[in-house]
Order: structure tokens, then sequence, then C-alpha cells
């Protein structure tokens, strides 16, 4: 679109407003790419909308055309909208979100007026707003016009039920946390007649925000368009992840709020934050300080305080995305045990130690009363039902070195070390089921053959052993586990040229079982891993390639076509510049808003 | 250096720099291939002292002073005591920018820049057009921009060019264009008509474009005029005229050419048919008193060049024995095949950068005498001002030590320790270069 508007530009007419004037004259409908409800089968949104939410997603694909795609598509033609919104409950508007002026007005911003974005006596109800949708009006207003100052609402002008989007939400959870069963739903109705958007929660309606802004564009004399369109939307799948590591290198919090800000744009819902490994212990814990004063890489600028988990999670709730937080154990652990004395395996070079250290020591009580204490603190500082526990790539070596772990095997008549592995597993997940968590674990726990509870879910990471990850989800699903997919989505392991299209082809379900073993597929989570990733290539190296994975897991499986892909996410790449992100090209071209060094 | 903090030991404080250029300054020109780079360092209270012979070996000098500078934990500024006698060992140490396939706003170029000065490098190529976009605002020609470029604000003004050659100059830093021709021209055909050939589909003209059309009067008297501008616009000596991957499908197709190629006597062969346009462009731009700069494939298509004619290497399958072969007839040689830094990969590249010795090839030690340096080269197919930086550094800083360091520095591990330090130091100047592995900085 950027290329096209600009062409017109040059040629010193605008193709686009010429479209809109056709409109206007009534000749014809607006062209659309999202068709309109009537011509589709609805049974697939119905069956949802009726589900058990713990297996929310569809069984048998919708039409592509009933839903909107990860990214919206760039529609060609518009008429002049406003904004307005409102929760149900009550009929009355809660906040008016913009006014579109003419043409002449947005040429200079100053008398652009906002009819009612914040002097309206619409505006101000007898009812305090629901904190979820009235930030996220206040966002939305922002993204799409921009920080103001606003001049006082013109009262010459009235307000149309038409000129205004209506948001209304069935059940308004405007205090809760979103969570696995949270309904993402939603119905936009752009028409001659009103601009409605419904959900049956806020988490809907967050959804449904997000699509209108995207299909919101702008004209080259910077009127703002919308087209006439009737979209029902849903996830296909319940879980939409993104993992980022802050151990191998620490992110600054900026960073986080800022991805979870994209991670909104693209409508994933889950941040998994792999908070801790061997490099470094940001986490700052009150019970116990010495995790991070002596595991992290700076205690006073490389830790997360409590304050900062909490900012964390209350501005990814304010997105409707749900923070997992991964304590990975027994490997991956040599940060903690700078803190805790005792928690990790010596190892042994023959008959002595050898001043290295391996997994957590599964022998020890202290060890559990350990885990004990310190779940107890995670379980009650992150408030999702799930914590992510890890156990992947334990490394057997020190285990087997250690005379006393050997010692401990023999008691226990033990003979392979995956048993050992199985019974500190065991251990923990008691711990952590006592307090009312529900727990994801890495693929190697599964693997392993670790007795887990029925409801645990699996993370399936490792792309070509000791299976592909097909026959893994087969396998994890075979055996009655939800799963989780995450091995071709490894956005750290970057290559030449639009390694996104590998990514978005992935068809999660493609294994073979039965119905029942696909409805255990909870979604997917796009990964990246910190070896070679800090806040200085964060950013770009996250997106747009993440939005391929994003796509992959909220559309349906029929939005596969690569070409319409690359246009709607190149699109979307502008779109995301324009929004402050510094999302990296996915081929050659420009926006018309470039990246800016400050 | 003292600053905050007192120390107790006060008779152990540096109070000043001496810096000395001690033959004529070069103050006021523009830094060339043959500028003198060297420089000699004493650090000792309570004067150091800078020496070089010209201003441009005083700029590394004050670069290296800078990096000898540490916090100790107390924060007090702090220098060891130090002799150095340094001078590079290519004069060209390039780094190629596309501003085609992405538009670079002006301010990652500067930055570009400085973070060049921060690794001794002394030449930015500025592949400034290619087949995608034409930014560069000619004044001779205002319609290959406004018709080639992306959009009007995606240009490179008079004003944009003479900053960007002044910003580098002040850093030591030669500016080299690149206007790339006869192929990777498409963008040009947009304001220039006729300048490109017609492709042919059967008896037909087709809807499309191919190389810049050799066989026309009318080609020539442009390029003449448009490399007088260019010549004027940029002062460096040397200007890049490209002449890599020349599609011959379109010029196959085009009855005229065709024709041409029968009366020149050129066959079927159009590799004479992109020499005779090669030579003729040398010719005008020889006549500028401009010494050319081409790709490999115009030294591999035609080995009687212009004498002076330097080559550079790209191609990565075999590029020791074409560095034998360019040397061996005589021409000057700038290496690149091994570094391209747009093809990204996994894990720790840098190594595999810093590993090459460019002078590894067959041949005597006149020859090697051939090789002026080398350039880092980051296409722009996939980049833009959103990853410029984080892909270029470090990564092109192992290259950087390769083309400025004796051929003995080749520790891997202190070179990671090093260059840790040093993107370390870079995002403290504000360069955000991405990490070399895990880890942290203050």
């Amino acid at each position: 679109m950027d290329e096209e508007m600009s062409q017109a530009r040059k040629n010193g007419l605008c193709r686009k407003l010429k479209i809109v004037c056709k409109r206007r004259k009534g000749r014809g409908e607006a062209l659309m790419r999202t068709p309109s409800q009537h011509s589709l089968p609805r049974a697939p949104l119905s069956r949802l909308l009726h589900s058990n939410q713990n297996i929310s997603f569809e069984m048998t694909p919708s039409p592509v055309s009933a839903r909107a795609t990860g990214w919206s598509p760039p529609l060609p033609s518009a008429e002049p909208f406003r904004l307005l919104s409102s929760h149900r409950g009550g009929t009355r508007a809660i906040a008016v979100l913009c006014v579109h002026k003419s043409h002449k007005e947005r040429a200079h911003p100053a008398v652009f007026s906002a009819v009612g974005c914040t002097g309206d006596t619409v505006v101000h109800t007898r009812k305090p707003g629901c904190d979820v949708l009235d930030a996220a009006f206040a966002r939305y207003h922002r993204l799409l016009f921009g920080a103001g100052p606003w001049p006082p609402p013109s009262l010459s002008r009235r307000l149309q039920s038409k000129d205004v989007l209506v948001v209304s939400v069935v059940t308004a959870e405007c205090n809760e946390f979103p969570t696995l069963k949270s309904l993402e739903n939603y119905t936009l109705t752009i028409d001659d007649d009103q601009c409605l958007l419904t959900a049956d929660t806020i988490w809907g309606a967050l959804r449904g925000l997000e699509t209108f802004s995207q299909l919101v564009w702008t004209s080259a004399e910077g009127t703002f368009f919308i087209n006439k369109t009737t979209i029902k939307d849903f996830p296909r799948f319940p879980h939409r992840g993104l993992l980022l590591d802050t151990s191998r290198h620490y992110l600054p919090l900026s960073s986080i709020l800022d991805t979870l800000d994209v991670m909104a744009y693209n409508k994933l819902n889950v941040f998994h934050w792999h908070l801790v490994d061997d490099p470094s212990f940001p986490y700052d814990s009150i019970t116990f300080p010495e995790l991070a004063t002596k595991g992290s890489y700076n205690p006073v600028t490389h830790i997360y305080t409590a304050q900062d988990v909490k900012e964390v999670i209350e501005y990814a709730r304010l997105r409707g995305i749900r923070v997992l937080a991964e304590f990975d154990t027994p490997g991956h652990t040599l940060s903690w045990g700078s803190g805790i004395p005792e928690l990790l395996t010596p190892c042994y070079s023959g008959s002595q130690p050898s001043g290295d250290f391996g997994p957590v020591n599964p022998i020890l009580n202290s060890t559990y009363e350990f885990m004990s204490s310190f779940f107890l603190e995670i379980s009650s500082v992150f408030p999702d039902f799930y914590l992510h526990l890890g156990g992947d790539e334990v490394d057997f070596t020190c285990w087997k070195s250690n005379p006393d772990i050997q010692a401990f095997m023999k008691k226990r008549g033990f003979d392979d070390f995956r048993q050992l592995e199985s019974f500190y597993i065991q251990k923990l997940l008691d711990i952590v089921s006592a307090y009312n968590k529900g727990y994801v674990v890495w693929q190697e726990v599964f693997d392993n053959k670790v007795k887990v509870r029925p409801d645990t879910i699996v993370q399936v990471w490792r792309a070509e052993k000791p299976v592909t990850y097909m026959q893994e989800m087969e396998l994890v699903t075979k055996a009655g586990f939800r799963a989780l997919l995450s091995a071709p989505w490894y956005l750290n392991r970057i290559t030449y040229g639009p390694d996104w299209k590998a990514m978005y082809r992935v068809e999660p379900l493609d294994f073979e079982g039965s119905l029942e073993q696909k409805a255990l597929v909870i979604g997917g989570e796009a990964c990246m891993w910190g070896e070679w990733v800090d806040s200085t290539n964060l950013v770009p190296r996250l997106w747009p390639r993440g939005g391929a994975v994003a796509e992959r897991l909220w559309s349906s499986n029929l939005t596969t076509d690569l070409d319409f892909a690359y246009t709607r996410l190149s699109h979307f790449r502008c779109k995301l510049l324009r929004r402050g992100v510094q999302a990296e090209p996915i081929g050659v071209g420009y926006c018309e808003q470039e990246f800016e060094e400050t | 250096m003292h600053h905050g903090l007192a120390k107790v030991h006060v008779e152990m404080q540096l109070k000043q720099l001496l810096v000395t250029i001690t033959l004529e300054s070069e103050c006021n020109s523009f830094p060339s291939m043959s500028s003198d780079e060297s420089y000699t360092l004493t650090v000792q209270e309570p004067v150091a002292s800078l020496k070089a012979n010209k201003v441009w070996g005083a700029l590394r000098g004050l670069e290296t002073f800078s990096q000898l500078i540490y916090q100790d934990s107390y924060g007090t500024f702090t220098i060891n005591e130090a002799h150095i006698i340094d001078s590079p060992r290519f004069p060209h140490r390039g780094i190629l920018i596309d501003t085609s396939r992405h538009y670079l706003p002006i301010k990652s170029i500067l930055k570009t820049l400085d973070a060049m000065a921060f690794n001794k490098f002394n030449v930015l190529h500025w592949h400034i057009v290619d087949d995608q976009s034409f930014p560069y605002q000619s004044t001779t020609f205002p319609e290959l921009s406004n018709k080639g470029s992306y959009t009007l604000s995606h240009v490179y003004t008079p004003n944009d060019v003479s900053k960007v050659i002044e910003y580098a100059r002040l850093r030591g830093i030669r500016v080299i264009p690149e206007f790339d021709t006869p192929g990777h021209t498409q963008s040009w055909g947009k304001g220039q008509k006729d300048l490109l050939t017609p492709c042919y589909k059967g008896q037909k003209q087709a809807n499309s474009a191919g190389p810049i059309n050799p066989m026309l009067n009318t080609t020539y008297t442009f390029l003449t005029m448009l490399f007088k501008e260019i010549s004027k616009v940029f002062p460096d000596q040397l200007i890049h005229l490209g002449g890599d991957e020349v599609e011959f499908d379109c010029w196959a197709s085009n009855p005229n050419i065709q024709n041409f190629m029968k009366k020149k006597g050129f066959g079927q062969d159009f590799t004479k048919l992109e020499s005779f346009y090669v030579q003729k462009l040398l010719g005008i731009t020889a006549s500028m008193n401009k010494r050319s700069i081409v790709w490999q494939e115009v030294f591999d298509n035609n080995k009687e060049l212009q004498p002076g004619t330097i080559i550079q290497v790209w191609k990565s399958e075999t590029y020791p024995s074409e560095l034998s072969q360019v040397t061996a007839y005589g021409f000057s040689t700038i290496l690149s095949a091994p570094w391209y830094l747009d093809l990204i990969s996994y894990g720790q590249d840098w190594r595999k950068y810093y590993s090459v010795e460019p002078l590894n090839f067959q041949g005597s030690d006149k020859q090697k005498k051939l090789v002026l340096g080398g350039e880092a080269c980051l296409w722009g197919e996939y980049v833009d001002a959103t990853n410029l930086t984080p892909r270029l550094w470090p990564r092109a800083s192992a290259v950087g030590e390769r083309l400025w360091s004796d051929k003995t520095v080749t520790d891997i591990l202190d070179a990671y320790d090093r260059l840790s330090k040093h993107r370390c130091r870079m995002l403290r100047r504000g360069i955000s270069a991405q990490p070399l592995f895990v880890g942290f900085c203050d």
C-alpha cells in the first residue's frame, strides 16, 4: 500500500481517494477482502462459544473468509469513521476513541478536533470503566491518531451512533487475569448503520480492537478510513506464546514491556519468561535474596525486583497476556549455586570433588525444603495457574561422578540416571501441585518417562531427536498429555533470507493421531533464546518473524497462502515501524516511515 | 586522566596528551589510498605523547588512546603506561553499505561512520543505487531519483551527500560511491528514457528492460554527463563502476543488439559486448582523472583492462585463485568474498571472518603487494535501519582487525576477550552492537 500511495502522490492524484468518492456516490459495495458474514457457515464459531474452554480450539477448519488473519490485509476502500466505545451492562458509552475530520484539517493537526476525546460529556459516565478496556482505548487511540495534544471537542458536531465504535462485552471479568480458558472471540461489524465490536470477554474485545486498528488506513491527505466489513474471529489455539530468555543476557524491563506491546499487536497471549538459567539468576527472590545478589550478572543493575515483576504481570494483563514463569531445574541451574550452597551436586574427578557443580542435588532433603519455600514464593508472585518447571537437557556426567549420588542410586535400586531425574521431578511436581498450580515441562520429562499428573502440559522443542517433532507430538498426545509446539519456531536460530516462510508453513496438527489427540494440542510458542540476543538485537530479530508463528497459531489452518502472507506481513511490518517497533525487513522495499536512529 | 575522585597518589596523574603532527598535516585535504595512518603513542606521566606524520595517523592514535583508558573499581579513569608504534597492514579497509535495496536514513550512515572510526576502517563503499531504487539525487538528471527512488523522501540530496563526505573526512574515512552498470540498473530506467535495453519476446518488444543499452551513442553521452557530476560530487580519487552480474538474456532477445554484435564481430559472446561497454565507461572515468574499481566479472570477461583498474573479488568459492589471477595480470585488488556480513548464520560467525588470511593465495611477493585491502559488505536485501547496526557490529570489527593488524595477530581466544570488551565499549558509545555470546556489559 505504501508503494501505491507514494506513486499516487507522485502522479499528483490519489487513486484511493477516487475510490472513496465513487463509493460515496453510492455506486456498489466497497471492495472488501473480508466478505460479510451472511455467506458463511457459522457452525465452527458457535461450537467454539459453547465448547469446554479447556480445549477451546477448533477441530474442523472454519472458512478463511470468516476470520481475520493474524495481521489484517490492507483494504482498498472505505469511508470515514468515528469511534466510541461502551461495554454492556448498561448501554452507555464510556470513552470516545476518536473522531475523523476532513482532509484539510488533518493536514493541520492543531485544528484536527477530536470530539469528546477527553472533554465530551459522554466520556465520563456514572460508572467507572473497566481498567483493561479503558487502558486499551487510550492505547489504541494513541496508536491510531498519535499522542495529541487534542483540542477541545467541537460541540457543534453531533456524534451519531454510526460514527462511533461501540464496544460491547458480555461478561466483564475486568479485574481478573487472562487464563488458558479465556475466550478471545469477537465480532466486528462496520457498515452504514453502525461500528460495533462485540465480544464475550474483555480479552476478546482486546483482540477485536487490535484487528480494528489494523483495518484503519490513512489516505495520502491524512484522512483515516475503514472499510465496511464484518469479521467473526477467534483463535485457533488458546496458547500462543513467546519465550524470552533473561539469563543468557539480561533484558532491561523496557525491552520486556515493549515486547508485550508487540505481542498484543500479533495477538500472542502468553509471555513465557525463561527467567533464570546457568549464566545468571536475575530474579530477585524475597525469600532467598542471595540467589540474585550472588547469581545475577550485577545485583544492582541486572536483576528483576519484585516491583519489576509486578509491572510485567500487570502490563501483560492489560494486554490480555498471561505470564508463564519458568524456573528450570534440575539442569540449567549453575547460577542458583552461588546463592544457595549445597543446592547443586558437586562433581568429582576421581575420588576428589573437582570444584565444578552439576544439576540440582536430588538426594538431599535440604534441596526439597528449599524448593518448597522457593516455589511457595513463585506460586504467589506469578498469578497464572501454570508454572513452567523446565526439566530439559539434564547432563548426567556430574551425577555419575559423585559417589554419594551413586550410593543413593544403589539404595533406591535405580540403574538409570533418568530414574534419578524422575525421582527429583516427581518430588518437585508434588511440591508445586500442592500450591494449586498446573505445570508445563519440556519434552525430556516425558521422554524420560517421569510419572507426571495427567493434566501436565508437555512442550515439544527438539526438532529431530529422539524423534522428529511431529512424531513427538503424536507420542505426547497419545499418552493423553496436552502439548505445546516450539520445535520449528526457534527464532534465535537465524539463517539468511526469508526464514519466516518455513515457520509459517508449519501445520501444528500435521501428525498421525485421532481427533482426540489433536484436541490436546493447546498451541505453541516462538522461542527467542538468549545466547546471541540482548536488547541490542532483540526487536529486529523477533519481529516480524514472530508474526509468522503468531498467525499460524491464531488463524485457520486454511490460511496458508505464502504470497498473500508476504504482502500482509510486509505491510504489517511497516505498521509496526509506525508504532515505533524496530521490526526488520522481510524483503527489498521500503516503508513510508522508516526507522530512525535516535 | 583523573576525573571525579582524586587519587591518593597524585604524582601518578597523567596531565596531558600531547598530539604532534610531524610532517605537513593534510588538515584541509581528504584522506586517500596513500594517506599515512601510522602513529606512535607513548603513555607515561605526566604527559603522554601521540606522534603522527599526518592528521590521519593522529586520528587512529586517538582512537587507540581512547581504548586504552579504563575505569577502575572506584570509577577512576585509568590508563597503563604504554609505548605503541602502530600502522595499518592494508591501506584500504572498507565497509560496503547498500542504500538501494533499502534506503538508509542519513543518521544511520553517520552512525556507521562513527562505528567505522572506532574500528579503524577508512573506506565507506557506498553502493548507492541498484535495481530496486535510485536514491541519489542528481543535479544533472533529477528525474533519476524523482522517478527511480522509492519515494521522494527516500532520496539523498546533494546536501545529504556532502554531509556524509565531510563527516567521513573528519574521521579519516574516504567515501567511494558505486554506480553499478550495466546490470543492476532497473531503477535508472524509470527516469532516463531509452537508457536500458528493451527486451523482446519473439518478434515483439516485451514490456521489460534489461541492462544498459550498450549500442547507443546517447548512452555514452548520458554516462559522460552523469559521471562528470559524480566525479565532482565525490572527491575521492576512486570510483566504483560495478560491472557485476550482467544478465545476457535481454540483450540476446533484442534484434538490434544482435545486429550490433554481428557488425562488431562479437559472434554470440555477450561478454564481449559487456567488455565493449565497460571499456568505454572506463575511458570516460579515466578522462575525468578517476581511478576505477570494478567487480571481478569485468576482469573475468576481459583481462585487457585499463592499467590501474582495481578488481574487487567477491565470489566466495575460489577467491584465493581469483586473487592469484588478478594480481598475476598486474591488477590491484580488494578482497570481499569471505566477508559478506549480510549472509547471517547462527552462532559466532565472526570467528570465520577473523580467521581469513587475505594473502593466503599462490603468488609472488610482488603479487601480494597488489592486495590493497578488503571490505566487509552488508548488502541490503534484508537490512535497513532497523537491523543495520547490530548486524554490522561487532562482526565487522573482526574484519577491521584482520585488515589493520599484523598477520601474526590470530589468537582467537585473545580476540574474543578483546572483542567482547570492544563491543561493550561500542555500547557505551551508543552503537547497539550485538553480543558475541552469553554475558553482559556494565
